[in-house]
């Protein structure tokens, strides 16, 4: 990975959700006396700014952008995996190829590839689990070319899971890796 | 068994879990949590707690009621039944014929007295009904805020005397309590009473560990849009990112000395466990690998940390020498052991196994190999040994929400500490 590369990729997708409000952690006080006070949050960790993953949506009728049409692989962006596993199946070729192919094309266009886990098991060993599913994809999209400067793989374990019902489905949904497009 | 105990068993949770919530209301202005005593072993200490004398005009103190929640939830006794018992306050006055006929092995009895400027003067003794002789006798000058640590510290003495190890029920715990989008991280009593927020955000906090000395906590937060890992002091709040390296940094472990913590960092490579000094500097990497490592605990003598690794095709333990050198796996049965916590003593593991699709707590003894499975539940998570051993904090999952549960070491006495319409998770059993 580009080490150059990853700040500023960092800093357009934080500036990019900044516009929805700062939610960065509040710290408390905690005296001896056992009664919690409210301390204002320390100056230096206001800096955090935390937007909560806004994603943009295309408009209807934009045909422009390939990435949007459901009738492209493009449209596709979730990789999914079987319990425990980091393995990129091979249905999810064609639509590795095409992102694969937009990259090439596209050299200013950059990817976060999320990591995410089902919720069973420990948060700590699937926020791994979750970095290894996004690093497979990360590799199995620089074998089709992708230059590294244009990827990042990170994790959400399984704290961000996108359908939270307690049943085998959801598991299955919440097992994956998602292409998010740094422009998005 | 949680959700159906018997009715006879209900109807004496139920009593003690009314009175608590009763007699505790003058002392705390929070939310109770529960506490249900769920099942238990043969052998345990039969103990008279008669309800403390109140000073005059006062209240009666919780602190009898306190105290006796703090013995039973240990699994190492039961409470007698006072009923038209009569009710001493001093040595003096006991009939120790009349605690015998009722079984007990031992009598706690106490008073309190008001003290000018608003203080409390508590004094308890513990008497030995089978040998009719005073055990210990203590007296505490207290403020009107510390009836609650002064009852653990009663309990922690009664275990002490009785069964020669000391109690836990002075010490703290911390987890993640989620409410909606927001996550707060807190800190309480042994028992899940009193809890204090240190931290609220709106994205995930997980892996809070105490310091050694119990001052500092580390913790993951996801507020920068991804893992990073904290230390904060307990004392004034501050805080400082001791890992927040590129990419994921996670998995703090407090060395025994609480000068360094072992870390996951994804900065090189897959999840690898690094060591790192307490503010931040001094980075060193410790495994190496394309696997993935991470859930470092360090062994009480500092020599060896036990971790979780997919090294061998499967979720597993595995220890190595903290100074480097060869990985060598502890766990073997089943496809999926992880989350690694390791006895004060050293002697043996807790950790979640998966077995036939339950995650649930196990305790591994290093020396024989024998393992055991603590629980009945299928979606534990975290466990943590209470400082003097002889429980495992544990989260699970039961009615679709996160709880929090102690276990005895026996697995026979299960107690759960949760507050009603949250889902509490990540615990962590401190100082």
């Amino acid at each position: 990975m580009n080490k150059i590369f990853w700040p500023v990729l960092l800093a357009l997708t934080v500036s990019a959700c900044s516009t929805t409000g700062s939610k960065e952690a509040t710290v408390e006080d905690r005296t001896g006396s056992g009664t919690a006070a409210t301390t204002p949050s320390a100056g230096a960790e206001s800096t955090g700014v935390s937007g909560a993953g806004v994603a943009g949506s295309a408009l209807p009728g934009d045909a422009s952008d390939p990435r949007k049409d459901p009738a492209s692989p493009l449209s596709k962006r979730s990789v999914h995996f079987d319990f425990d596993s980091y393995v990129v199946k091979d249905e999810y070729r064609p639509m590795l190829e095409a992102h694969a192919g937009y990259l090439a094309a596209k050299r200013d266009a950059r990817v976060i590839l999320q990591g995410n886990a089902d919720e069973r098991g420990s948060r700590e060993y699937n926020l791994a689990l979750g970095q290894k599913r996004a690093e497979a994809v990360r590799k199995a999209l620089a074998v089709l070319g992708v230059s590294d400067a244009q990827m990042e793989a990170i994790s959400f374990g399984e704290e961000k899971p996108r359908n939270e019902a307690d049943t085998e489905e959801a598991y299955a949904e919440n097992r994956r890796t998602d292409v998010v497009y740094g422009d998005e | 068994m949680i959700e159906n105990p018997t009715p006879m068993l209900r109807a004496v949770l139920l009593f003690p879990l009314l009175c608590l919530a009763w007699l505790s209301a003058p002392f705390s202005a929070h939310a109770a949590m529960e506490i249900q005593v769920i099942g238990g072993a043969a052998n345990k200490i039969a103990v008279a707690m008669v309800p403390f004398q109140a000073a005059p005009g006062q209240p009666v103190p919780a602190l009898s009621q306190i105290a006796g929640d703090d013995l039973e939830r240990s699994g190492r006794f039961r409470r007698v039944g006072l009923e038209g018992a009569p009710q001493p306050v001093a040595p003096a006055q006991v009939d120790y014929s009349v605690w015998r006929g009722k079984g007990a092995d031992a009598l706690v009895i106490g008073r309190v007295a008001a003290l000018p400027g608003g203080r409390f003067e508590v004094r308890f003794y513990l008497l030995d009904v089978i040998k009719r002789t005073q055990l210990a006798g203590y007296s505490y000058n207290i403020s009107a805020g510390q009836w609650r640590a002064t009852a653990h510290q009663i309990a922690d003495i009664i275990h002490e005397r009785l069964t020669g190890t000391p109690g836990a029920f002075s010490s703290r715990i911390a987890y993640v309590q989620k409410q909606g989008k927001r996550y707060e991280l807190k800190v309480a009593d042994a028992d899940g009473q009193n809890p204090r927020t240190i931290v609220r955000s709106g994205e995930s906090v997980i892996s809070p560990r105490f310091s050694p000395d119990g001052k500092r906590l580390a913790y993951v937060s996801f507020e920068d849009r991804k893992p990073v890992v904290y230390v904060q002091s307990l004392q004034d709040g501050s805080r400082r990112k001791v890992a927040a390296f590129k990419g994921s940094n996670s998995a703090p472990a407090w060395a025994p000395d609480g000068r360094r913590l072992a870390v996951v960092l994804t900065r090189d490579a897959a999840s690898q466990i690094y060591l790192i000094n307490a503010d931040g500097s001094g980075l060193a990497r410790l495994t190496r690998g394309g696997h993935l490592d991470t859930e470092p605990v360090f062994s009480p003598d500092s020599k060896t940390l036990y971790f979780t690794s997919d090294r061998g095709g499967s979720a597993q333990i595995y220890q190595m020498a903290v100074s480097g050198g060869e990985p060598r796996r502890v766990s073997y049965s089943g496809s999926y052991n992880v989350s690694p916590a390791i006895s004060p003593d050293g002697k043996s593991l807790a950790y979640i196994s998966r077995d036939e699709g339950r995650f649930r707590v196990v305790l591994h003894d290093l020396a024989s190999g024998q393992i055991r499975a603590l629980t009945d539940t299928t979606r534990d998570e975290s466990p943590s040994f209470a400082p003097n051993g002889q429980a495992v904090l544990y989260a699970t999952v039961l009615g679709g929400r996160g709880i929090l549960g102690t276990v005895s070491l026996d697995g026979q006495t299960r107690a759960r500490l949760s507050e009603s319409g949250v889902d509490a998770r990540e615990p962590a059993w401190g100082p």
